[in-house]
């Protein structure tokens, strides 16, 4: 029962609007005190966070970390310790695991992997059909009661709309979150790469913008119908913020977030066929980047989440159409964060917010906070720490990152899970 | 645009020839000017030189093609050089061996140049990336990015027949949308310095923001040929009628097909080309096809030529720069 | 660096006499003239005039023959060569301005026997220089000259012709 004491930092909780210099006080797993002096307390472990960021460990609203079913990727093992060295302390991960998260059974074996690892904490989405095949309804309530926070079909949309409606209805009555991957599968076909001037000189069969917007749009006018809450996945158009923006305003009980690499890399970057920057959904043009951008800062867009999808190295050794989609993201989350808030897109404060606050508020948790009596799962921030990416020391087991040879600032010092220390760096 | 990097040597030289795209016009004139050379080696007695006496040339097509594949080992049997043909259809590829693997296993055989052909775009540029130093790729089509070597052929054709580059107005007639001669043809024109480049075809059968390619857009195909000096229809393949982008090749031919009507909207001696294979009926007149303004067949027999120059170019890049001896 | 004009007509005349001389000896009545670009057809023009050949010379440019492809890459700029004859079973008189290594005649040879198979070939040369590397000879020559291996003579042209030596 270690009683830890973060000295001196910047504590920063949007939750509980916070931000100023203190202590945090830990014992027994729970936090105790916040920002006060705390003279009595007697702390085992004093860490020194002067003129460090101290902050909510951050919760990761959607990360692949392949387990069950490909191994051979990444485990849950090592994608833990990718994400906790990295600030991230509850995960979100999407049904699309072999098998798939349609029976208990699966959902309470992911969570148990979790568990043994011990270093952070994984929320399972459930299927929403079965098999996220778009034709059966899967057992939701015995889903929620094997710890599953919501559900999802993932990238396999559901074509029959009478199928569609009813899995909403559904998922309604069972209180249970929709995670909508926005697609209309038939606009998309083959596509790879966003429908525009890049697609068309390197020949790349093209998605077009209407393969997002005709599926937002179609499940918005769903969910009116159904009532219960829904939330769009990894917005990639100027178009889809300003459809879901009216959604929000005539009352729908929707939220949407974005992936971190859609809102720093664009088409442009797909040029000579760089397969890091095969991703799905593509990216899109300059313009589309500069909407998520802003999305985000007038909160139209409620969070970021990393998507992150470590792959093994023949999955994207190929011809760019071959590679499988995805980059490995979870480590730069944090930092390329931190990057918007020194191009002025986002405040430290609201940064946090979209990585905390939010994405519990989305996933119905009471984490994300710096409340006293909430559990401790705090992270320390070097703001200022600079480096260069290279793929090859990526943690994780994915070295599929987009972002080789990016500078950026921001490295995690301490991470607490639990209360428990559970990631120091070395210097 | 970092794609042509990996085209050219540190001289400037062709290394590769993956796209015409981002090649300077000196060097596309090059490559005209040393197929002059060579076209007079098919009028000899013994049709070969010794360029590339020693050198091995491998045909690698992952998809199938008689006439590419049999002008590429021709041009390179003019050059003396030896020519292995390997089709790796793409179902056995994908029964487990990678294109990595592929390659890896063919590098071993020590072969100087690959002449590759696959269904992916940015194969090619895939292949020349992680080939070993020193072996030289062609890209005898990737997907529906390029195809290099037919465009030149027809840069060749053109200026044989119209040679002032400067003052031609080109109409490219036809499926552009799924069209690799398309698209290299667009960037040779466009380097070459013509007046227009000009695209003729249904919306549904042109890539997003064309124009950005620096062409005009035309559906009708009368007002796109008014004035045009050479015509290049492309070919029309039975899918699109089944995957909704067209409804019949009757329509299609009624609308976009070349005939004699249509043919008298573009000047006067404008000459027809087709980088064939010829749909006759759905995208050109059986007609026009055979008669005097076409010069498809002539695209064909230049084809072994510029083959040539292509290959010598390239495997001449492995030299080292010197004073030339007298 | 020197360029020594008056001797030019001088070796000429001698060349032409030579071979005049030369053909008379082999019993040659209509030789065809084939030149080795650049030089040799300089030379070879001013044969052809002053020897009355009507038929037309027949132009030889060697690039694709050279022995040095995988040195020196190939040159920028190629005239093609160009026999405007069938050559089977004629008499070839190649015409060339310098014989040094004897590479250049090895490689005309070899392309012109990639045209047909003549009854012979006799060489004709304006200045035969030291320096053989294969073991080739001129049937005729114009003027034989002494040079060390780092000296140079090139011929200039085509009007008026004059040589320049370096």
């Amino acid at each position: 029962m270690k009683r830890l004491r973060i000295a001196n930092g910047r504590i920063i909780d949007p939750a509980n609007h916070t931000d100023e210099i203190g202590d945090i006080c830990v014992s027994n797993r729970k936090i105790v005190s916040v920002a006060d002096l705390a003279p009595d307390f007697k702390e085992d472990l004093k860490i020194d966070a002067s003129g460090k960021l101290v902050c909510p460990g951050l919760i990761d609203l959607c990360a692949r970390f392949r387990e069950p079913g490909q191994e051979h990727k990444a485990t849950i093992q090592s994608e833990s310790f990718a994400a906790i060295s990295s600030g991230i302390t509850s995960v979100c991960c999407p049904p699309d695991t072999h098998p798939v998260i349609d029976t208990a059974a699966v959902a309470e074996l992911i969570q148990q992997r979790a568990e043994s690892v011990d270093l952070l904490r994984i929320f399972p989405l459930g299927a929403l059909t079965h098999g996220l095949q778009g034709e059966h309804l899967s057992e939701m309530l015995a889903l929620k009661r094997a710890g599953c926070v919501g559900v999802s079909n993932a990238y396999c949309g559901i074509a029959n709309t009478d199928v569609l409606r009813h899995a909403l209805e559904y998922a309604h009555s069972c209180d249970m979150t929709v995670f909508i991957q926005a697609e209309d599968h038939f606009l998309s076909g083959n596509g790879i790469a966003h429908e525009g001037a890049i697609s068309t000189r390197l020949g790349l069969p093209p998605i077009p913008e209407t393969a997002e917007t005709v599926a937002v749009s179609q499940a918005l006018l769903l969910i009116e119908q159904s009532g219960g809450r829904a939330h769009f996945c990894r917005l990639s158009c100027a178009r889809s913020i300003a459809l879901i923006e009216d959604a929000k305003k005539s009352g729908l009980l929707v939220s949407a977030d974005v992936g971190i690499s859609h809102l720093h890399l664009t088409e442009m970057d797909v040029d000579a066929y760089n397969v890091d920057c095969h991703l799905h959904p593509p990216l899109r043009s300059q313009r589309d980047k500069e909407a998520l951008c802003q999305g985000l800062s007038s909160g139209k867009i409620d969070a970021i989440c990393s998507d992150h999808q470590p792959h093994d190295d023949d999955a994207k050794a190929s011809p760019f159409g071959e590679t499988e989609a995805g980059a490995s993201t979870i480590e730069l989350l944090l930092p390329l964060v931190l990057d918007l808030v020194r191009k002025n897109i986002l405040s430290l404060s609201d940064a946090i917010a979209c990585l905390t606050s939010k994405p519990a508020a989305i996933l119905g948790l009471n984490t994300g906070t710096l409340s006293p009596g909430s559990v401790a799962d705090i992270i320390v921030v070097d703001l200022d720490k600079h480096f260069t990416v290279e793929r090859t020391q990526l943690r994780s087991a994915g070295k599929n990152t987009p972002f080789h040879g990016w500078e950026l600032n921001g490295l995690v010092t301490q991470a607490l899970f639990r209360g428990r220390l559970v990631y120091q760096s070395k210097d | 645009m970092t794609l042509n990097n990996i085209q050219l040597d540190n001289n400037g030289r062709l290394k590769h020839f993956l796209t015409t795209e981002g090649l300077s016009k000196n060097l596309l004139l090059d490559i005209l000017n040393h197929a002059e050379s060579f076209v007079s080696v098919g009028n000899r007695a013994v049709k070969k030189v010794p360029l590339l006496r020693g050198t091995t040339i491998v045909n690698l097509f992952f998809e199938p093609s008689t006439r590419t594949r049999t002008t590429f080992e021709l041009a390179a049997k003019r050059l003396s050089a030896d020519v292995l043909n390997i089709n790796i259809a793409q179902s056995s590829a994908s029964k487990g061996e990678s294109l990595q693997d592929t390659l890896q296993t063919l590098e071993a055989m020590h072969c100087d140049m690959f002449v590759v052909r696959h269904g992916s775009s940015g194969a090619a540029h895939f292949i020349a990336k992680n080939v070993s130093p020193g072996t030289r790729i062609i890209n005898a089509g990737d997907g529906n990015h390029a195809h290099p070597t037919q465009a030149m052929i027809d840069m060749f054709t053109i200026r044989r027949h119209k040679p002032d580059f400067s003052s031609l107005k080109i109409a490219i007639v036809g499926d552009i949308l799924h069209s690799r001669v398309a698209r290299s043809e667009i960037h040779a024109l466009t380097t070459l310095g013509v007046n227009e480049v000009r695209v003729i075809a249904p919306r549904t059968l042109l890539p997003a923001q064309v124009e950005t390619l620096g062409v005009h857009v035309f559906h009708d195909l009368g007002k796109g040929l008014e004035d045009v000096d050479v015509i290049i229809m492309l070919r029309l393949q039975r899918e699109r009628m089944r995957s909704a982008l067209l409804p019949s090749e009757l329509e299609y031919f009624y609308s976009y097909g070349l005939t004699e009507e249509k043919l008298r909207f573009a000047k006067d001696d404008a000459i027809v080309m087709h980088p064939g294979p010829i749909n006759r009926g759905v995208e050109i007149d059986t007609q026009i096809a055979d008669g005097k303004r076409s010069v498809i067949l002539q695209q064909v027999s230049h084809g072994i030529a510029i083959r040539m120059a292509v290959m010598a170019m390239c495997m001449g890049s492995l030299a080292e720069l010197s004073e030339e001896q007298s | 660096m020197s360029t020594e004009k008056h001797n030019i007509d001088q070796i000429l005349v001698d060349m032409q006499d030579r071979l005049c001389a030369f053909l008379d000896e082999s019993d040659i009545t209509e030789p065809l003239l084939i030149g080795i670009h650049t030089g040799g057809l300089w030379v070879a023009e001013h044969i052809r005039q002053t020897l009355g050949i009507n038929s037309p010379l027949g132009e030889l440019n060697i690039a694709f023959y050279r022995d040095d492809f995988s040195r020196i890459g190939i040159h920028p700029h190629v005239t093609p060569s160009s026999l405007p004859f069938d050559i089977e079973d004629r008499h070839i008189l190649l015409i060339d301005d310098v014989l040094h290594t004897g590479r250049t005649i090895r490689a005309a040879m070899n392309e012109i026997f990639d045209y047909g198979r003549p009854a012979s070939i006799s060489l004709a040369v304006l200045i035969d220089r030291s320096g053989r590397e294969l073991p080739i000879h001129a049937n005729v020559i114009g003027k034989r000259l002494e040079l060390k291996a780092t000296e140079h003579v090139k011929l200039l042209g085509p009007e008026p012709l004059a040589l320049e030596f370096k």
